[in-house]
């Protein structure tokens, strides 16, 4: 390979910056407390909490002396940490100890936006939620009130608003997130690939990434078991525009067209087929609809795909032959945020197929089947009131929306009811969680119904953009200041986990238990939160469960032996909660309601001249927006950068570094943001690291600074079959900055 | 006495950055400075790309030229061959950081030179240190060379192992495997 030019970058890590006097690494001690060696010798206590500086939900041990955290380990019993953490879970100290928090419940005082509040106390601030709760319900109904919420709190949540009478809930992590991807599994395999998902990446032969860009995509075990199965020589395939720290560890970087992975994948079904390369046993044996699928699969050649994808036709074949010889131990991440052009469904149902037919599902290497048993969940009063009008999910036009449990609320459907009121008028938001006004694309429809709106409450630990838009703010405590609920994890094995609070709830904030069951109690629901306090709740569950709670309290995880069983072997044979019974190659369910039976290509708009396709993804510095301002993480990675091809940057006259400013088609314009002129992306897209530029002032580190890909997402495709939000639809211009 | 070395499967590193805010938290390193960093070195042209991740930090040299500079003596080798500063002999006249050929050094904003330990606190606590009991990747590695039985004795016997500037012979006791472009 020439080495024509060299780029050149720490991934932080300046020996000798500016250095900002004394102050320490950890934002909240000052150095003269830890002195000169470390937090380690001085005798610490050890406290099992549970990480939530992402949804990975890691066992940490907190280090806490004289009631401050000082350390944070991976807890090296828990499965998702094994004994490590990433960046971010470090990073925890830095939200603990943000001077910038919401330190006490506030109430707007001036117009919506002005960013205006007045202190309220708690019993001021959850008498007015509830009085204008009651309000709403006696005009509109009770399921008026909507509840956005992700992560451990909307366990609290959502019992309290069932009780109040509604079951309209949108959730990000399903329309915005891993729905589509889990729907085209569960249309296959009878079930979802899991959060955690079960791959066997430190085992696997071949490992394909559509996209996902591990390493800079942090999931800690997951990212362990990659760098296990990369140092055991697993041949990578990175299918990515962009040259991701992953693509530099691959065997094969094929730099797509974005929006043509389908051609690429129903190319190599079919090479797999013509050459016999699949599982020939495992697809008779455990699948339907093959011979359909072989019927029609000969139209999608390597050269045809060669076409679409911009990829040479050689490496299709090749890289199909690569998978094709390495099965069943070939694991093709299906990935998490899936909701990418609006045929999301199937592009996860073609990842499914090819898993199916190189038998991966239930081998060695690939996916493993989930632990076995099950355990109930403890809870108050069980019966809901059945709601007079129809949850909107069961009557949105989306049929596979809000049917896999109660956490895949389509945030849209809920928006559009907000604005127009259809199919019933919606007056209330609670969020939870999550920055609403980021995570949904098109942040104008965002704030036509939030303008809707009679009552907006945010319970935040961070005063981000929604917070900063809402009638009332309470503060949350984070999840070093609370018990953690007890979890059930499907892993190899089924285990048991929770967390302990490491120190006091910092200011006011209260955690989310609490905020549920004192609002409850203003609505006349107490009977729902029977226990006092969450570990109270804990206990009663450790009893029903016969779980020695002081154990599962010092240790925060316990297996449960004898529950693994993760490969298919003749006794332990694997069992598809599909119509058939089987893996459905094709799908009947799907044939029922008008789509596809059998994934078919169809192509996605392409830029015109002059624009860019907007590509956003991750950084191993934060988790959305909602670690932006940690001063921990920010010193890490301070604003986000615009990726732009080297050759269309010298067209356009832009330099490295500089910056410049986006403007998609229809008109927005981002904030200034530098651009990173590269050789590591493709010429038709351009890429940043989701979550930048914050509208919340109250943010010293985060406030505008870097530019807001969702600012710049107005458009979207929503996915017929269940809703989610396709949010790689929008085209950019690159402007410089005069 | 041991003989500590480190090395670095540069394969399995992921450029997750969690071995520098490791360090930065357990060593208590003043935010803007760091004791350790991770490169990431690109070459080629799209779409003939290479990348090579490298971690870096103080190599703990046999013959450390930052121990022959230091005019006090706050900067000596330890029994157990590892380079350390006694604070309290530190001028901060900068000497070693200007001889460190690894650039490993940097002056702290309370006067006295700083940089990687090899978390000396911890092995005594018998840990390894922090950027490598949290190494996600598992790219970081320690041990005893002179235990043939330990992980790294076994690796350098087996893999080689490079050295970042052999060249300057100082010595050092950072040992890379797994360089793109290098020997499997």
């Amino acid at each position: 390979m020439a080495v024509t030019r060299r780029e050149f970058i720490k991934i932080a890590g300046m020996m000798a910056g500016g250095g900002l006097g004394a102050s320490g690494f950890l934002p909240p001690v000052p150095a003269s407390e830890v002195s000169a060696g470390t937090a380690a010798e001085k005798a610490a206590a050890s406290v099992a909490a549970t990480c939530e500086m992402c949804h990975w939900a890691c066992g940490v041990i907190a280090k806490v002396v004289d009631g401050k955290v000082v350390n944070l380990e991976g807890n090296p019993d828990h499965p998702c940490s094994r004994g490590k953490l990433c960046a971010r879970g470090i990073g925890g100290m830095g939200l603990l100890y943000d001077p910038d928090r919401v330190k006490t419940p506030l109430i707007r005082t001036g117009k919506r936006g002005d960013g205006k509040y007045r202190k309220a106390s708690w019993d001021e601030a959850l008498t007015y939620i509830a009085e204008k709760m009651e309000a709403i319900k006696k005009t509109y109904g009770p399921e008026a009130i909507c509840l956005f919420a992700v992560g451990s709190c909307s366990t609290h949540l959502m019992p309290l608003l069932a009780a109040f009478g509604s079951q309209n809930f949108g959730n990000p992590s399903f329309a915005q997130c891993r729905g589509a991807r889990d729907i085209g599994f569960r249309l296959t395999y009878g079930e979802t690939p899991g959060s955690p998902e079960r791959l066997d990446l430190g085992r696997s032969r071949a490992i394909v990434l559509f996209g996902s860009h591990l390493g800079e995509n942090i999931h800690n075990s997951q990212v362990q078991d990659f760098a296990e199965g990369i140092g055991r020589k697993a041949k990578l395939i990175v299918v990515d525009p962009r040259f991701s720290t992953a693509a530099g560890k691959a065997a094969y970087w094929l730099p797509i067209r974005p929006g043509t992975d389908m051609a690429l994948m129903l190319a190599w079904m079919n090479i797999l087929i013509r050459e016999g390369l699949y599982d020939r046993d495992y697809v008779e044996r455990y699948t339907v609809g093959f011979e359909e699928l072989a019927s029609q699969i000969g139209q999608y050649t390597p050269e045809w795909a060669s076409k679409e994808t911009d990829i040479s036709a050689d490496a299709i074949v090749q890289t199909a032959r690569e998978i094709g010889k390495c099965r069943p131990s070939v694991c093709i991440h299906p990935g998490r945020h899936s909701s990418w052009y609006g045929n999301d469904v199937q592009r996860s149902r073609c990842m499914a197929i090819l898993t199916a037919m190189l038998g991966a599902w239930g081998r060695e290497g690939g996916f493993f089947l989930a632990a076995r048993g099950s355990l109930r969940k403890a809870q108050g009063k069980e019966e809901y009131p059945i709601p007079e009008k129809k949850p909107l999910m069961e009557i949105s036009p989306y049929p596979l929306a809000g049917k896999a449990g109660l956490t895949t609320g389509v945030t849209t459907v809920v928006r559009d009811a907000t604005i127009t009121g259809k199919p019933y008028p919606i007056k209330g938001w609670i969020v939870m969680g999550t920055n609403i006004l980021r995570a949904m694309p098109n942040e104008k429809e965002t704030m036509d119904a939030v303008n809707n709106l009679d009552l907006l409450v945010t319970a935040e630990i961070m005063p981000l953009d929604t917070a900063m838009v809402s009638d009332v703010v309470l503060p949350s405590a984070s999840y070093l200041e609370q018990f953690e609920d007890i979890g059930i994890l499907r892993g190899y094995r089924l285990g048991v986990t929770m967390g302990r609070p490491a120190v006091k709830p910092l200011y006011e904030s209260w955690d989310g238990y609490r905020i549920a069951r004192e609002l409850a109690k203003r609505l006349d629901l107490a009977a729902y939160f029977p226990w006092e306090t969450l570990e109270d709740k804990i206990k009663a569950q450790c009893k029903l469960w016969k779980i020695d709670y002081e154990v599962l309290s010092r240790k925060g995880y316990i297996a449960i032996e004898g529950t693994e069983a993760p490969f298919i072997t003749e006794q332990n044979q694997p069992v598809f909660r599909t119509p058939s019974g089987k893996i459905e190659i094709y799908s009947g369910e799907l044939e029922k309601l008008g789509f596809d039976p059998i994934p078919k290509y169809t192509p996605v708009e392409q830029p015109e001249e002059g624009r860019f396709r907007l590509l956003y993804g991750r950084s191993p510095a934060h988790s959305f927006t909602r670690t932006t301002n940690n001063p921990m993480l920010h010193e890490l990675f301070r604003e986000n950068e615009v990726w732009i091809n080297a050759k269309k940057a010298a067209e356009l006259g832009v330099r490295n570094g500089e910056y410049v400013v986006l403007v998609n088609q229809d008109g927005v314009r981002s904030n200034r943001v530098r651009a990173r002129v590269t050789q590591r992306i493709r010429s038709d897209c351009v890429y940043m690291v989701h979550g930048f530029c914050s509208s919340s002032a109250d943010l010293r580190n985060a406030y505008r600074k870097g530019a807001d890909d969702q600012g710049l997402i107005t458009r979207y495709a929503i996915d017929p079959i269940c809703g989610t939000t396709g949010m790689r639809v929008n085209f950019v211009q690159v402007v410089r900055e005069i | 006495m041991p003989r500590y070395a480190m090395v670095i499967d540069q394969r399995r590193c992921v450029g997750c950055m969690s071995c520098i805010i490791a360090c930065g938290a357990e060593n208590n390193v003043p935010r803007g400075y760091y004791r350790t960093r991770v490169l990431e070195i690109v070459s080629g042209e799209f779409p003939d790309l290479g990348m090579e991740l490298r971690p870096e930090m103080c190599n703990h040299c046999d013959k450390p030229p930052c121990v022959y500079d230091c005019p006090t003596g706050a900067s000596h080798r330890a029994g157990d061959g590892t380079v350390q500063i006694d604070r309290k002999k530190c001028i901060g006249c900068k000497s070693c950081v200007v001889a460190c050929p690894y650039n490993a050094r940097y002056i702290h904003p309370e006067g006295f030179a700083d940089k990687c330990s090899f978390c000396v606190h911890r092995l005594g606590q018998g840990k390894e240190p922090a950027c490598v009991a949290n190494c996600i990747g598992g790219s970081r590695i320690f041990g005893d060379l002179d235990d043939p039985g330990s992980v790294v004795s076994r690796i350098l016997g087996e893999a080689g192992g490079t050295v970042l500037l052999g060249g300057a012979g100082c010595g050092p006791r950072v040992f890379y495997i797994g360089r793109p472009g290098g020997p499997e």
